[in-house]
């Protein structure tokens, strides 16, 4: 009798059917359900470098080429007590970060202007578009080895090229945005009085951004790809250098382990970024299904 | 003009005029150039030929004291309520506190105080009619220009929404020209209602009605006086439905 006591006056459940015990019942399912989720990630990840890890000890794959995760996690290891190439590691993943970093938000500012501007404009859009066509055509890694020359070893040959990278996604997308935004709400917001500039600002950046964001994700691996692809071609410091000198000398597990490295930087990237775009679009209706 | 650049003719010879105050609303068949008509006197768009008077001048250019309802939703999805309903004053260069002052008061005379900081998508359909309702009466518009704005809500909400309509029009004593599809909706809410005739549009004949104000929606459609009254223009406008049917189908 006692669950019957926490119930409001006048109203009797069966035991097992008030909405409390229903609402707990709920919530602890669910509980159980993040939990087996979570541990059926460990115990895959445990499968995959375990199986690795074995396979290379047991000399059924070649170590030469793929390595093993304890001497990727050794090399790892050395690499942030030691330093790697003579210099900290932390220097160098911080150079190619601050590569992408300027580069990402370079072209990322760079294009939405020119993509906002140009979508705004027709005559302009009309003449320009063409050429557009035929630069966006240009694969951009070919453009690193004409930016070292111009730009020489350092920090701006590297940032030019995430620069171009991220550009011309932002720009396309900002673009489309500027294009694809509603009649309705153009049509609205000049009968309740807004200028030509006020009409740009509050309906059609707005409507812009989610497809600016769309290429927001896409834009920072780009970023990356650009610092890296520059430093491969020239460079003293950065992660694409170290692969670079651990290809040079054979060394797989140091080429393993810039790559985790870019993993990481790229995860965290990937969460500020995806943080930045719910702070930024909570007007938007949340997603039927939640990504987890 | 069509977007392909061919031409189009999508009213001719159309002579309307509207009294200070007056509530008139539009009936034809689906794709008579209805909507046309609205943008024309808009300045939306231009027309080919002839012009369009507003109180004596020709329209030239969107109109300061023209508001207007769209049939979908044209509410910004990315502002909540209340910074919905001062976009108008802002725009037109009212100071932050006058405007969002006026904006309390019309949130409330469309009942929807204490919903100013949600966003549209967290409203019904019916609530964020009366937000774009709010959004356009802020403005004082002298003409009021209304294109099927309650054609996308169910027939409850939409009664609801005639009641609202009225009320915010006694008040603020706006021409209103309402188009519709709807006869028992024209009827409940106008003076006057004209029929148009299957495209190229033009006046068929115009109804004056005169059922006693203030009207009560939900009411008035089963009163003797607007049963005969719907009977007699349906009669009229059911010849110019089954053109425009036809026409439809040919064009498809």
């Amino acid at each position: 009798m006692s669950e019957l006591m926490t119930q409001p006056p006048g109203v009797i459940y069966r035991p097992g059917t008030s909405d409390a015990e229903i609402e707990a019942a709920a919530a602890s399912a669910e509980r159980r359900r993040k939990r087996t989720v979570r541990a059926w990630q460990v115990l895959l990840l445990v499968v995959l470098l375990g199986g690795w890890e074995l396979l290379a000890r047991a000399k059924i794959i070649d170590v030469f080429f793929f390595s093993s995760p304890s001497a990727i996690a050794a090399r790892l290891y050395d690499w942030i007590v030691h330093g790697a190439n003579g210099t900290p590691l932390w220097f160098h993943v911080w150079v190619t970060i601050e590569e992408a970093l300027l580069g990402f938000f370079s072209g990322f500012i760079l294009g939405i202007l020119a993509g906002v501007a140009l979508g705004r404009n027709r005559m302009a859009s009309d003449v320009l578009t063409v050429y557009i066509k035929v630069f966006n055509s240009v694969p951009r890694v070919v453009l690193a080895p004409i930016f070292i020359l111009l730009f020489g070893l350092g920090l701006t040959s590297k940032v030019a090229l995430s620069f171009v990278m991220v550009f011309f996604i932002v720009f396309s997308n900002a673009f489309q945005g500027v294009r694809e935004a509603d009649r309705a709400l153009i049509a609205n917001a000049r009968i309740l009085g807004a200028s030509k500039w006020q009409l740009t600002r509050s309906v059609i950046v707005p409507s812009a951004m989610s497809w600016i964001f769309a290429s927001l994700h896409v834009s920072f691996g780009f970023a990356i790809v650009g610092a890296i692809v520059g430093e491969f071609v020239g460079a003293r410091y950065g992660i694409g250098v170290l692969i670079q000198i651990a290809g040079g000398a054979f060394d797989t597990a140091g080429m393993y382990a810039a790559i985790v490295i870019i993993m990481v930087v790229a995860l965290v990237a990937e969460y500020a970024v995806t943080y930045l775009e719910n702070r930024l679009a909570k007007w938007r209706p949340a997603p039927l299904q939640e990504m987890a | 003009m069509t977007a392909d650049g061919k031409s189009m003719t999508a009213i001719r010879d159309f002579d309307m005029s509207v009294e200070d105050g007056e509530f008139v609303a539009v009936v034809g068949p689906t794709g008579c150039g209805k909507s046309t008509t609205l943008n024309l006197i808009t300045g939306l768009d231009r027309p080919s030929a002839g012009e369009v008077r507003l109180y004596g001048n020709p329209v030239n250019g969107i109109d300061q004291r023209i508001g207007f309802v769209f049939q979908t939703d044209a509410l910004f999805p990315w502002r909540n309520v209340i910074d919905n309903v001062v976009a108008g004053p802002l725009f037109r260069g009212k100071s932050k506190a006058d405007a969002y002052r006026d904006a309390q008061v019309w949130l409330a005379r469309v009942k929807l105080s204490g919903h100013e900081t949600k966003y549209p998508h967290q409203l019904s359909g019916g609530m964020r009619k009366r937000v774009a309702l709010a959004q356009t009466f802020i403005n004082e518009p002298r003409i009021l220009l209304m294109d099927e704005p309650f054609s996308a809500l169910d027939v409850q909400t939409r009664v609801l929404m005639h009641d609202a309509l009225l009320t915010l029009w006694t008040a603020a004593r706006a021409s209103v020209v309402f188009v519709t599809h709807d006869l028992e909706e024209a009827i409940t809410l106008a003076d006057k209602v004209y029929v148009l005739t299957a495209g190229p549009a033009t006046v068929k004949s115009v109804y004056d009605v005169d059922l006693p104000r203030p009207r009560i929606a939900a009411e008035i459609r089963y009163q003797q006086d607007f049963i005969d009254l719907s009977h007699t223009i349906w009669n009229d406008l059911r010849d110019e439905v089954m053109k425009g049917a036809a026409q439809s189908d040919a064009a498809a």
